[in-house]
């Protein structure tokens, strides 16, 4: 008997004990808020998806306490692929962060429709000056407002290897036929023109953001379309994605197997000419081979003359929690990330292209980037099509993976995309 | 034995804590889906009742019915195969080790070993294999001289589907296996000795009493193959990508779930009505699908 009772306390103790783990750890995380109230220093929640960035941040907000002693900034950065997730759950259950890092577009939308997010028209002064491409980024769709402080914006260009240029006695190509010409010199030669496959979906749509904007009418057509006037079944759209079969015979061999990854090894290992990808790609490619030359240009144009456009895009911003307790304090650290000192600062620390205002780039490769958007033009299926189920993203994505493996024609391409977007964008029902 | 009032309670006790982990995390969810799946939804937020109006569009609607029904065939051609590859290589790997072949010992560990790998780690593992510059795959086909057989094992639309479910069966093929070995050794051994003294053959003693012996194992192995073709996920996401691709030759039930509920990864645009509706499915589909197959073998056991 004696001992039935000592087993079934034995028994308890492990069952409670498991339950209890949790438990112990919420109310330890009250009792340290408790605290810092009473110390009377605000401590703001900022969330990100940026892992890679953690010091960078920390840096900036040590820089911003400086000038707010009051005010305490806690980055926490969740795993890029779960951040939507957390921050869905965090939201819905009233526990998200006071400044939330904001992905663009779609992504903001998803959390400024239902009314989760501050709207920033008239908090932060500075969103005037911004230029309007970039803060299209941090607008939501379905009543105009800001709701962000756009933090850096990306380009689509074609990376190409500075090194086998001169060795191959190759100069940048201004059009598409000097660029074919550029490609076959090189195959020629031996070497891969192209790291570009098409395993994932995703590099395709980036491709076509890349090579397609010059020969449907960039802008033009972007705004005809977004409006309605336009569709995707248009002429011009349709033959532009058929420049990219011409790229086929300059791929590696068995391309539609090679994935991003191949693809970034392809041409850090100098084994591929070009890499036609996003302005993202240059860090990680300094990273992994600091001997590497490179440089970029922007898609080629039809014929020599005509403005040569690159497609951009807004990669995020930096949004308020409309449910904070501290909205004067969150308001202030935006207004810290909106001036030119922080985008300066996260401009040469992250060598990525910030949208903030009066921030100069000293970088070579951000100062060429500067250069490509005095002609920028928005990365169609992100910028515009990609609010809803199915986006035009996903569509155009798997549909170029059957187009270049030549399971479907261009045809077939652009009415599938065009009624997979029809399903919910009202523009064009 | 009639149970006491205590050994009750003692029961209770040891099955609480399961039943709670399976109410919170599987019972609940599932009721929280089949709730969703009856709405409409502003991104993340539940907006209004729309009854059976999101399984209508995953049926009738371009292009959920395109991709759902696309799925569906993948899931089937999923089951079949391995169903047909999988478990034809188990009853006949399980009867060789029965047989004791030389090194059966050897065998029956060296089988099971993928089981235990995780998939994740499989699906990278292979798909470096199947890399179509620097795999080993294509590599070794070109050291043969059988360059012109080299492919683009998982970009290829014929292909991507085949090259998984190949890598799905060498992963899991020691499963049946196992549950075979046992179903023949669990045959009376007075069985097998008796038809040998009858003068019945090898193969019509494997064909006309081993397998009506193990029927019970072979419908084990068909509710479990059924219930994980079905299920089909963490292979093709680490393999072909969730996305399904390329061009949705890989895409199954599973992928499509979750690229609609969370959003897939580049898009983040949730539908999670749409979702919950495909997952309900996946649901009543599994349920419908594994008591079709018990109630089909039911009674079909051979008494001795």
């Amino acid at each position: 008997m004696v001992k039935k009772i000592l087993m079934s306390i034995l028994m308890m103790l492990v069952v409670f004990s498991v339950f209890a783990g949790g438990g112990k750890e919420a109310s330890q995380t009250k009792d340290t808020k408790k605290a810092e109230t009473a110390m009377e220093t605000v401590t703001l929640d900022f969330w990100s998806w940026r892992t890679e960035d953690v010091d960078v941040y920390n840096d900036l907000i040590a820089q911003f306490r400086e000038k707010n002693p009051g005010i305490d900034v806690n980055f926490t950065a969740y795993k890029n692929t779960e951040y939507n997730t957390v921050l869905s759950a965090a939201l819905s259950g009233e526990s998200g962060p006071d400044i939330i890092h904001l992905k663009a577009y779609g992504g903001l939308e998803t959390y400024a429709q239902p009314g989760y997010l501050m709207p920033l028209d008239d908090k932060i002064p500075a969103l005037k000056n911004f230029d309007p491409n970039a803060v299209r980024g941090a607008t939501s769709i379905s009543d105009g407002k800001i709701y962000g402080v756009p933090f850096a914006s990306q380009t689509l260009v074609i990376f190409y290897n500075k090194a086998l240029y001169k060795e191959l006695g190759l100069s940048v190509p201004e059009t598409w036929a000097q660029f074919l010409a550029n490609l076959d010199v090189m195959k020629k030669a031996g070497i891969t023109p192209l790291a570009n496959g098409g395993k994932d979906g995703w590099t395709l749509e980036v491709l076509q953001g890349v090579i397609c904007p010059n020969f449907y009418g960039a802008n033009d057509y972007f705004t005809e379309l977004t409006s309605g006037k336009a569709k995707f079944t248009d002429d011009r759209y349709r033959t532009s994605l058929e420049k990219l079969l011409e790229l086929r015979p300059y791929m590696p061999e068995n391309f539609m197997g090679i994935a991003y990854t191949d693809m970034q090894m392809l041409f850090i290992n100098e084994m591929a000419g070009h890499f036609i990808g996003g302005s993202w790609e240059a860090g990680y490619f300094s990273a992994q081979n600091p001997d590497l030359d490179y440089d970029v240009f922007a898609g080629p144009v039809a014929k020599a003359g005509d403005t040569r456009y690159a497609s951009a895009f807004l990669d995020g911003s930096f949004g308020m929690n409309a449910d904070t307790e501290n909205p004067e304090e969150a308001t202030a650290f935006l207004n810290f990330l909106a001036s030119t000192q922080a985008g300066q600062f996260l401009a040469d620390s992250l060598k990525q292209k910030s949208d903030v205002p009066g921030v100069k780039f000293t970088d070579p490769y951000l100062k060429k980037l500067g250069e490509l958007n005095v002609n920028s033009t928005p990365y169609i299926t992100l910028v515009g099509f990609r609010y809803e189920q199915p986006t035009g993203s996903a569509l155009i994505q798997s549909t170029l993976q059957g187009f270049l493996a030549d399971s479907i024609d261009s045809t077939e391409v652009v009415r599938q995309v065009q009624e997979g977007v029809a399903t919910w964008y009202k523009p064009f029902q | 034995m009639k149970k006491t009032k205590n050994q009750s309670l003692w029961i209770l006790f040891f099955v609480l804590p399961g039943l709670l982990i399976v109410t919170v995390f599987i019972v609940a969810p599932l009721f929280m889906s089949m709730f969703n799946s009856l709405f409409s939804w502003k991104s993340i937020v539940r907006d209004q009742f729309v009854g059976l109006e999101n399984f209508n569009k995953i049926m009738t609607q371009y292009p959920y019915r395109d991709r759902f029904f696309n799925a569906i065939g993948n899931n089937v051609e999923w089951f079949l195969s391995t169903m047909f590859i999988q478990n034809s290589l188990g009853i006949l790997f399980g009867y060789l080790l029965y047989k004791k072949i030389a090194g059966a010992a050897f065998y029956q560990r060296v089988f099971f070993i993928p089981v235990l790998f995780s998939i994740v780690a499989v699906g990278f593992l292979w798909s470096l294999y199947m890399n179509p510059n620097m795999g080993i795959i294509n590599k070794l086909l070109k050291d043969l001289g059988l360059q012109s057989f080299t492919r683009a094992w998982l970009g290829d639309e014929a292909l991507a589907t085949p090259s998984i479910i190949a890598v799905n069966i060498w992963r899991w093929v020691g499963f049946p296996t196992l549950v075979f070995y046992a179903g023949f050794n669990s045959v009376p051994l007075e069985v097998v000795e008796a038809s040998y003294l009858d003068g019945v053959g090898e193969i019509r003693l494997f064909t006309g009493i081993m397998i009506p012996l193990i029927l019970p194992s072979i419908m084990i192995i068909t509710v479990l193959t059924l219930i994980g073709s079905l299920n089909v996920f963490e292979q093709i996401y680490t393999m072909a990508g969730l996305e399904g691709g390329p061009y949705f030759s890989t895409d199954t039930l599973g992928t499509l779930f979750y690229r609609t509920a969370f959003g897939g990864v580049d898009s983040g645009i949730p539908e999670i009505g749409i979702g919950s509706a495909i997952g309900v499915v996946i649901y009543l589909m599994t349920f419908l699908a594994s008591a079709v197959s018990i109630l089909s073998f039911k009674g079909k056991e051979v008494e001795l």
